[in-house]
């Protein structure tokens, strides 16, 4: 089967659970164990190819520029995790169909644990080291969704959102540290990175690579000192815990550091760093587990040990400790996923997971009993149990690691893992199954439906059959090894063997089993003296560190950041001062080049009426009304300065935005009082004043700057003026700028208006939902108020004008590619012609003919604009191509079609769109309870048949 | 230079001045009010004056598209004035 088919299965297939929710729990389960297995099978079609030593690849360029290329590769070391992620998640599947209950929604638990299964294949599979990262962060989203599947419980919810945190952390870092990686190497495909250790030891960025990487590796296979969210992510339903926990997310960061152990391994930093932080966390995790009371805590701080076990022995950098990783990798996924199910039984039957409350259990659960002890006896290092395999070739190589200088570092704290190791299996055993059977357990438990413990059982049988036959296995693990090392290092010819004859590893051994159960007989004084010793809790300093972040944050945003305007403007005009006294004292300024015009009278007038009405809203900011006249002066001065340098185009948009600005903002002005009050202190408006005035003297200066001088480079406007004919087909510069040259943001600028526009539509609509509709619609008037609503003449005028509007704008739009207009212009001429209906007759009149709804506009603009840019797709151009030519139709004249037109015409409908739509939710806002929309166009009609209600002169009663 | 042109010169040197004074003295009324009505009053005029201004600069200049932009200023001057006029009466000024 394609490569490609096994990694999208289970995506593809995460669609069904959720459907199949209705049918029932075992349909559900039943569709995601079929489409597991069908990858399974899957997988196991390529067996062949991989047992000959070949590696299977598939591939599409996806994004060759950046080297994101979708391509997936199956090697021995990518099996063997295919392998265990999909195998095991068959015997999960089978098992969480029995453990869940009937409140549990089934649909959504496989749903997510199919995505996790396919991010996770995903992670072994892939050959490009960008994808292998989305697949990594696919791992922490879809675990995070599973460790807090339960989402009533507390606990559950704070473990996902730490595990999400330390491994979304350590993600963070890995996108850096494989970023180094691929820029040493050139490549971003694994194939070539292994190619090139040479290089990628010698490179300087290789320590950060490697430190980067690693901080990736160790979140997410949870070594010290990031080792603590995974006891937390244990509030995970079981199934969870025993997949995601022991057999496979933990073990991405070991697959990680097996894949890239070719070029990353050997070195002085590598040894140090990796073996270290294992062995710490094996002999942390292993004493933390033998206080723990919890079976899943307990059986969790073992992972983080056996996880350390792992990490130390690819830390050693030689072949042999890569073997003996690879074999421990497949043992401690056989037996932990067996003692983590088993757990879940008990856990289920007797209802409680508290060690101190169980014992005697064997007598009970018979079945159970015989796997977790078999389970337990292996982790524990019992001969013909397959831990005891792998732990002696660990010992092994411990004894021949050197660590710091120093022969006997790695060897002690190895047996003392080992013997704290045992310890805790013994405990597991002790406490939980054997002992005199209690009265008072909250469930009287038995062992449950084979469903239950089928899944564990098989796992224990692999267990055995590795103990008792490690040959079974040998050729699979070296294949695995050789596919690890590559052309790194040659496969040990040692065999996995039983008996090796007394060997140190032996002794150590035989030490760590004799010392665990020794531990056992004086175990309840050592548990009180390990209760009393005070212990760094890890959860309280992530909290903290977690909190402090927060506030930090926190303190930072809101200084910058409150919601005020005016803070904001401050922060701008302050930051933008700063950086223009900084270029202005450290760069060079060149001599005035150009002469100072004499004024004219008309520019004297302009500019003192510019600086009086900016003097006036100074002054009368606080009566808003007149703010906004005095606002309209100063728009209305600004457009007769562009056309008094000659910017015609400029003039237009700035009229036509300034009248529709004081329609929104007398809408607003509605719900506002007629006066800003004092808020402010002398003090603060001293310092606003300064700045202002900072501001504007900076800015005029600069202005005063730049027009007596030249460009220091050419300005891109020369070939604007170049190109705009000749590329763009249109004399209008401007115009071929919006529409063609920067064509690509302009379709960003309307999906931002359009956008917005919407918002300020969810917004208001929000609005009326709320308690506030009620104050909204029982207002009464601050003021006294005319009797016309909708005056005639007003009507009248309107409606008179409103074709030479359509018009104008038709024109202004038409001809915007040559001379000054365009979309833009024209969607606001239009917008003010339907404003101007809206205004004399009403909101409810001027809707009800209106035939197509405001966001039909805006999403017809968006399209439009889009599928004219892709149509230069279907001649193999680029996004926006645009091309025009000149078309005769007798008796016209020859004129002008350019892709650019009909471009325009997407902006000019997003703008009517938007315009509209923003302005019709302020008015919606303003409906009031006292004023009964109307369906005549005028107060007083002459049309209407019957006079309005209001104004009937009462009938003379009958006698 | 004809006589006729030096006296459409001065001509139109006088109109831009008038026009320049007559914008002036909308803003003094502008300011001193006393009531809004008068303010927006001055508002229209000066949208008035504009229209002028900008005739008599494209008069000057010879540029025929300021006469489109005068077209829009006619067109949709009145547009500001008559919601600032509705506000004053209703204060919705879509109802």
């Amino acid at each position: 089967m394609s490569l490609f088919l096994i990694v999208a299965l289970p995506f593809l297939g995460a669609l069904l659970p959720g459907v199949m929710n209705p049918a029932g729990r075992s349909a559900t389960a039943g569709v995601t164990f079929t489409i597991t297995l069908a990858a399974f099978v899957g997988l196991l079609t390529n067996l062949p190819a991989v047992l000959n030593g070949e590696v299977v690849t598939n591939g599409i360029n996806w994004m060759p520029v950046l080297g994101l290329n979708v391509t997936l590769m199956l090697d021995g070391l990518g099996f063997f995790f295919a392998l265990l992620i999909l195998g095991i998640g068959l015997l999960i599947i089978a098992y969480a169909r029995q453990y869940l209950s009937r409140d549990d929604n089934m649909g959504e638990f496989f749903t997510y644990l199919l995505l996790f299964q396919g991010a996770m294949v995903g992670i072994v599979l892939s050959d490009n080291i960008l994808l292998l990262l989305v697949f990594w962060e696919l791992t922490s989203l879809s675990s995070f969704l599973l460790i807090g599947y339960w989402k009533h419980l507390p606990e559950g919810r704070q473990g996902a959102r730490m595990a999400l945190t330390v491994t979304g952390m350590g993600g963070l870092a890995m996108i850096g540290g494989m970023l180094i990686l691929g820029q040493i190497a050139g490549s971003y495909d694994l194939s070539d990175i292994l190619q090139n250790r040479d290089l990628i030891q010698a490179s300087p960025l290789y320590v950060p690579a490697l430190i980067l990487i690693l901080l990736g590796c160790f979140t997410k296979s949870a070594q010290f000192p990031f080792h603590f969210w995974l006891p937390h992510a244990m509030a995970a339903p079981t199934p969870v815990s025993a997949y995601l926990h022991s057999a496979t997310m933990v073990k991405a960061g070991i697959f990680l550091m097996a894949r890239l152990w070719p070029v990353l391994s050997g070195t002085p930093e590598w040894v140090m760093i990796v073996t270290t932080a294992g062995l710490i966390t094996m002999v942390l995790g292993a004493v933390i587990a033998l206080f723990k009371h919890d079976l899943k805590s307990l059986l969790a701080f073992s992972t983080v040990s056996h996880l350390g076990l792992i990490t130390m022995l690819l830390g050693t950098g030689t072949s042999f400790g890569a073997m003996a990783a690879v074999f421990h990798i497949l043992n401690h996924a056989t037996f932990k996923a067996a003692l983590f199910m088993s757990a879940g039984i008990v856990d289920h039957e007797a209802h409680t997971r508290d060690i101190r409350r169980l014992g005697g259990l064997r007598h009970l659960m018979p079945i159970t009993f015989a796997i977790a002890s078999l389970a337990a006896l292996s982790m524990a290092g019992i001969p013909l149990l397959n831990g005891f395999l792998s732990k002696e070739m660990m010992l092994e190589e411990a004894h021949h690691t050197v660590l710091f200088g120093s022969h006997w570092l790695v060897p002690v704290m190895a047996t003392v893992g080992s013997l704290f190791s045992a310890a805790y299996c013994f405990r597991f055993i002790g406490h939980t199954f054997l002992g005199p059977v209690r009265d008072d357990y909250p469930h009287t438990p038995h062992d449950p439906g084979a469903g239950m413990w089928l899944p564990p059982a098989i796992l224990v049988t692999l267990v055995v059959l590795i103990g008792v036959a490690p040959f079974v296995a040998e050729p699979f693990v070296k294949l695995v090894t050789a596919s690890l090392l590559g052309s790194a290092g040659e496969v040990p010819d040692a065999h996995i063997k039983i008996w090796h004859g007394l060997v140190p590893a032996l002794y150590m051994s035989i030490v760590a089993v004799a010392g665990g159960l020794l531990m056992m007989l004086v175990f309840a004084p050592l548990s009180r003296l390990w209760e009393s010793t005070p212990r760094p809790e890890a959860k309280v300093i992530f909290e903290a560190i977690i909190n402090g972040a927060v506030r930090a944050a926190r303190v930072v945003m809101h200084s910058l950041h409150n919601g005020s305007f005016t803070r904001y403007a401050m922060i701008a005009v302050v930051t933008v001062l700063a950086a223009g006294y900084h270029a202005w004292i450290t760069g060079a300024v060149g001599v005035p080049t150009r002469e100072m015009q004499a004024p004219g009278a008309v520019a004297i007038a302009g500019w003192a009426m510019l600086v009086a009405a900016t003097l006036g809203i100074v002054f009368f900011h606080r009566n808003r009304l007149l703010a906004l006249i005095l606002m309209g002066i100063v728009g209305l001065m600004v457009s007769i300065a562009f056309v008094f340098f000659s910017a015609p185009d400029l003039a237009m948009t700035q009229f036509t935005v300034e009248a529709v600005t004081i329609i929104l903002l007398l809408l607003a002005l509605n719900f506002l009082p007629n006066r800003t009050p004092v808020e402010s202190t002398t003090l603060r408006r001293f310092r606003d004043a300064t700045v202002a005035i900072a501001g504007g003297l900076g800015s005029a200066a600069l202005a005063w700057h730049y027009l007596l001088r030249d460009a220091v480079a050419t300005p891109i406007s020369e070939f604007h003026l170049a190109n705009s004919y000749k590329g763009g087909g249109g004399t209008n510069v401007v115009n071929v700028i919006l529409v063609d040259f920067r064509g690509f943001d302009t379709f960003g600028e309307i999906i931002v208006l359009s956008i917005a526009a919407l918002l300020i539509y969810a917004l208001t609509e929000t609005l009326l939902d709320g308690p506030v509709r009620r104050r909204l619609l029982n207002r009464t008037p601050d003021q006294p108020q005319s009797g016309t609503r909708h005056p005639m003449m007003m009507v009248v005028l309107t409606r008179v004008i409103m074709p030479v509007v359509m018009m104008v704008g038709f024109y202004i739009f038409l001809r915007g590619h040559n001379e000054p207009g365009g979309g833009f212009i024209a969607g606001l001429i239009v917008s003010i012609g339907v404003v101007m209906q809206y205004m004399a007759s009403g909101f409810s009149w001027t809707a009800a003919r209106l035939k197509y709804p405001y966001h039909g506009v805006i999403g017809a603009g968006v399209l439009v604009a889009g599928f004219t840019g892709m149509g230069s797709w279907f001649l193999e151009k680029p996004f926006l191509t645009s091309d025009f030519t000149y078309v005769r139709i007798p008796p016209f004249e020859k004129f002008e079609l350019a892709t650019a037109a009909l471009f325009d015409l997407g902006v000019f409908l997003a703008v009517v769109g938007a315009v509209m739509l923003s302005l019709e939710s302020f008015s919606r806002l303003a409906r009031r309870a006292d004023m009964p929309d109307s369906d005549h166009p005028m107060d007083i009609d002459p049309s209407r048949e019957k006079p309005s209600p209001d104004l009937r002169t009462p009938e003379p009663e009958a006698h | 230079m004809t006589h006729a042109a030096g006296l459409l010169d001065i001509a139109l040197s006088i109109a831009l001045v008038t026009l320049a004074l007559g914008q002036i003295m909308s803003m003094v009324r502008l300011m001193i009010g006393p009531t809004t009505g008068d303010r927006i009053l001055a508002l229209d005029t000066m949208v008035i004056n504009a229209l002028g201004l900008v005739v008599v600069l494209g008069i000057q200049q010879g540029v025929k598209v300021y006469f489109e932009v005068t077209l829009l200023i006619a067109m949709l001057g009145f547009v500001s004035t008559v919601a600032l006029a509705r506000f004053i009466l209703r204060g919705d000024i879509i109802e």
